[in-house]
Order: structure tokens, then sequence, then C-alpha cells
């Protein structure tokens, strides 16, 4: 215990310190929730613009969280040979990716609190949410983005990790129904679209939070992600 | 027992043989120097010992234990230096070597191993804010993290400046002084000299020598010596009846002579002649030193073309 205990210590203590992390895990998404719910200029399919946003945001946070910042970090550290370093000590894979992933909990957990919170002084009102379901959903989003994001970790130099993150972030942010309903995206996109992980996330969190229903495939979308992409990460990382 | 026992090893990166069949041990309490320049293979060896590569042929133990199949319960003894980099930048000095110590459940006190490495003053800087020569302290403090048993030193004193190369070295002295092995990796003959109790030389994949340095030494001796850059040395090697190696620095020559013999008045006799032929041919004498062999000669020696390996005990 005291090796986990040890190495979530150092985790955390990083988090912390990287701003430039801290604004794309929480300064992104608040900013985006604020705006866009007061300045009503995005298509939506709900009368308040901020009942469309939430989920959509909150799939957001859970990409940058466990893709990006994790993603990222994880590439620096391994440029940097600091996994190299750490795995000739007792730590371990196993304990090394449980501490990264309790450091990621902890960091969504802050998110949820405050996008939530903003959400609802914002006037958001859930509509017969399903907690259990939402949670479940959470987790299988933060599986499918860590395991999107280590792959590139485990694969590219740190600067190119970086690069690609971020170009992704851009891209999923964009085309994955977060900021506005997919279905406004040309019939081309809209396909692609379809089959991406976070318009997955997005949909089957408006529909435990919201009850959207009609929902189709997104479930089986957001499954098939949360298995095949830490399987490519296991596959194709390298350790140094 | 010894603590790092290496058969045969060959290490392979696809078509490129970097260790070529080299086979040496190093033991508790004592430090082990394998030596040799960039690229013959030190790195690729000691990486193999510490479990980061499998061999691709012979074996290697460390402990008792194989490095790669056994990493788990090896890397609990063992303390473990990188060439380079092993910390992000954004952490601090102090909370790095806390972490280390509390990755091994009996790990060193984190406050006595920042006063030993002499970090105190840095211990909340950042690893991007500390000079090479602290970064070197703070590597060697997070490979002493572990109480080793076995510390595999990657050029240790690489960018230190004079006194924090002494307080490293002092380090390593104690470390074996209390029944530590230490093997230690560099290209720098003169560290080695000054540490090692053992030997193992490398060149290209290859050991050329392998023994306690004394051995190694056998009773070679120079005489080094400076004059014209006219001097015919093989009228003087005639003269001598021992081959004299010329060594040009611009419009001087340093000339060496190497000899073999446990007997002190041979350099005396040695020098008469130089000196005495010296003068007859009118040439200038400067400079003459007379010593044991240093390990760059010896290296030079042994990887002429047609060197034969060197072995001791």
């Amino acid at each position: 215990m005291s090796a986990l205990r040890a190495q979530l210590r150092a985790e955390i203590a990083l988090v912390r310190r990287n701003g430039e992390q801290l604004l794309v895990t929480l300064g992104i998404p608040l900013a985006l929730l604020g705006f866009f719910s007061v300045v009503d200029v995005l298509p939506s399919d709900t009368p308040e613009a901020v009942d469309f946003l939430v989920p959509g945001i909150l799939a957001l946070a859970i990409m940058s969280t466990s893709m990006v910042s994790l993603g990222i970090a994880t590439g620096f550290e391994r440029s940097y040979l600091v996994l190299k370093r750490l795995s000739a000590t007792p730590l371990g894979p196993r304990r090394l990716v449980a501490a990264k992933t309790i450091s990621v909990a902890i960091v969504e957990i802050i998110q949820m609190m405050l996008l939530v919170g903003l959400g609802l002084a914002l006037g958001w009102s859930p509509l017969n949410p399903n907690w259990i379901l939402t949670v479940v959903a959470v987790i299988l989003g933060t599986t499918a983005f860590a395991g999107i994001g280590l792959t590139l970790a485990g694969t590219l130099r740190g600067e190119i990790n970086l690069a690609a993150t971020n170009a992704l972030y851009l891209l999923l942010l964009l085309l994955g129904g977060i900021l506005f309903p997919q279905d406004r995206l040309p019939g081309a996109m809209q396909a692609v679209s379809d089959m991406l992980p976070t318009t997955a996330l997005a949909e089957v969190l408006r529909d435990t939070l919201m009850s959207s229903g009609d929902i189709g495939s997104a479930w089986w979308v957001l499954v098939v992600w949360a298995v095949a992409a830490p399987l490519a990460a296991t596959r194709f990382f390298r350790w140094n | 027992m010894s603590a790092v026992v290496v058969q045969d090893l060959v290490v392979r990166y696809g078509d490129m043989t970097a260790v070529d069949g080299v086979s040496f041990d190093a033991a508790f309490g004592e430090v082990t120097a394998v030596l040799g320049p960039n690229g013959a293979g030190k790195t690729s060896t000691i990486e193999t010992c510490e479990g980061f590569r499998r061999p691709s042929a012979g074996s290697v133990s460390v402990l008792g234990l194989d490095p790669f199949a056994q990493r788990t319960e090896l890397h609990r003894e063992i303390g473990v230096m990188l060439q380079e980099g092993g910390v992000y930048p954004s952490a601090r000095v102090g909370e790095t070597v806390v972490q280390y110590c509390d990755l091994y459940g009996r790990g060193a006190n984190a406050d006595e191993l920042i006063d030993r490495v002499g970090l105190r003053s840095r211990i909340t800087s950042t690893w991007r804010r500390l000079s090479g020569g602290e970064k070197q302290r703070l590597l060697l403090a997070l490979a002493l993290a572990a109480r080793p048993r076995v510390a595999f030193l990657d050029e240790p004193t690489s960018g230190v400046d004079v006194n924090g190369r002494d307080d490293i070295r002092g380090i390593i002295r104690e470390l074996a002084a209390s029944g530590t092995a230490l093997v230690l990796a560099t290209h720098e003959l003169d560290e080695a000299e000054r540490l090692a109790d053992r030997v193992v030389m490398f060149h290209k994949g290859r050991i050329v020598a392998n023994g306690r340095l004394a051995t190694l030494r056998g009773g070679r001796s120079s005489v080094k010596f400076r004059s014209s850059e006219e001097l015919d040395t093989e009228a003087l090697s005639r003269h001598v009846g021992l081959t004299v190696e010329r060594i040009q620095f611009g419009a001087v020559g340093e000339y060496v002579i190497h000899f073999t013999s446990d007997d002190a008045s041979m350099s005396g006799d040695l020098v008469a002649r130089v000196s005495t032929w010296l003068g007859s041919m009118g040439l200038p004498l400067h400079d003459l030193s007379v010593g044991q062999q240093r390990l760059e000669d010896l290296f030079r020696d042994l990887t002429r073309d047609g060197h034969s390996d060197r072995g001791g005990t």
C-alpha cells in the first residue's frame, strides 16, 4: 500500500502543479458551459441551452481528464524516462496504473461537482435522472478515453503526442455532439460522428440525466470503445 | 556468491550486435567499473542487468535472480541510476526523494538521504531548475532510496563539478565499504581509476580487459617525455630495445615508452638510455616522467588492432 500511496501523492502533486492541465480539465469545460448557457447562439434540442449542454460538457470533461490530461502527462513521463525509472522500483505496472486511475477519478469527481453546480446555478434541471447508469457511463467513458490517450502516449514522442492529443480533442469536441446536436452536421460527418466515443458518451449522458430517449446504438458504441481502446493501449504501449 | 554474474551475454538490436558474448562478475563490497567509449555496449549490458531488456543470448544473474523474468523481486533490492533523466521537470527535489523512499517498504530515510547527497538547500527546487551536478546528485539519491544490495550507476559523475565529483565518489566508497556491490558504467577512465576495485573494459561490444585494476596494470609502467617533432622513433626504439610511441601535440611531440617489469631499476636504466641518446642527437628533453601505466594507456594499448584479450583475478 505504501508504494501505491507514494505514487498517488506524486501523481496528484503533478496534476496540481501543471497549470495547463487544469486549464483543459477545469477551465475550458466551465467556460464553455457558462458562456454557451448564457449566450444562446448554438442550436440545441432543448428549450434551455443549459439542459442540452450539461451532459455534453460532462462528456467533454471526462475526455479532457482521461484522454488529454492523462495522455499528455504520460507521454512526457515516457519521454523524460520517468516511466523507465519507475519500472526499476517495486511499484510495478499495476500500482502505477492504479495510482493514475485514482488520480483521474479524483479530478473527475471535482469536475462533476463544479460542472453540475454551475449547471444548476444556470438553471439546469435533470429529468428523471438515473444516477447509477450515469456512473456506469462515466466509468465506460473514462476507460475508453484513457485507452485512447495511453495508446497515443505509449507510441508517440512527447511533443508529437501533445500535438496529436490536442488535435484529437478539438476534433472530438467539434464532431462529438457536445456543444450542438450532432444531427445538425452534414450527412457524411454525421456518420463519422455516430461512431465517436464523445458522441456516444454525450448521448448516453443525455439519456441518463435528461431522459432524452432513442439514443440508438450509443451504449454499444461506448462499450466497444471502452473495450477496444484499453486493449490497443495494452498492445502498443511502450514504456520507454 | 557474486552479486552480479554475466555469462556469455549477447544483446542485439535487429541486425546490430551491441554486446557480443561478454562475461564478468561483480562482488559485494566492491566497485566494479564497466568501462569503454560511448557505443561500446556498456549501457546495454547494465540495462540487461537491471531487467530493462532480455538477453538475446547468454545469461545474467543479479542476487541470484534472473533480472528480466524476476524483475519484481529484483527491483526491491537494487538501486538504479540512469544515464540521464528519470524525473518529471516539475517534480520537486524533496517530494521526489520522499516518493522513492516510500516506494520501498524498508526504504532509506528521505531527510538523511537529502543531506547525504547535499541537496538540503534545493529541497523545494524543481528538476528543471537544477544544475547538471545537482541532477546527478538527485538521481544518486533515488538509487540509494532502495537501501540497495546492488547499485547500478550509469555515468554517475557526468556533468558534475570537481567538488561534486568528490562528494559522489565519497558516497560510492561508503556504500562499497558497507557491503553494497556497485557496478559503475563510465567512459571516463580517470573516474574508474579513482574508484574501481575491478575493471571490465569494453570495446566494440566485447570485453578487452577484465580483472582487478592492479592485476590489469600487471607491473606495466611507462616513461613519458617531450622532445622535438623530428625525433626518429625507430632509431630510439632500436637504442632502448623497446617501442617508442609518438603522440603529436601541435609542433611538440610527446613520446611514451611502455614496459613491463617489477624491477624498479629498469626505469632508471631506461631514463638514462633515453636521455643519453637524445643528448647525443642534440634533441631537447622536457617533462620526463616515469609512472605506472594509466587506464587510458592500457585502453589505448588493448584496443589497437591485433590486441589480445586480457584477464586477471
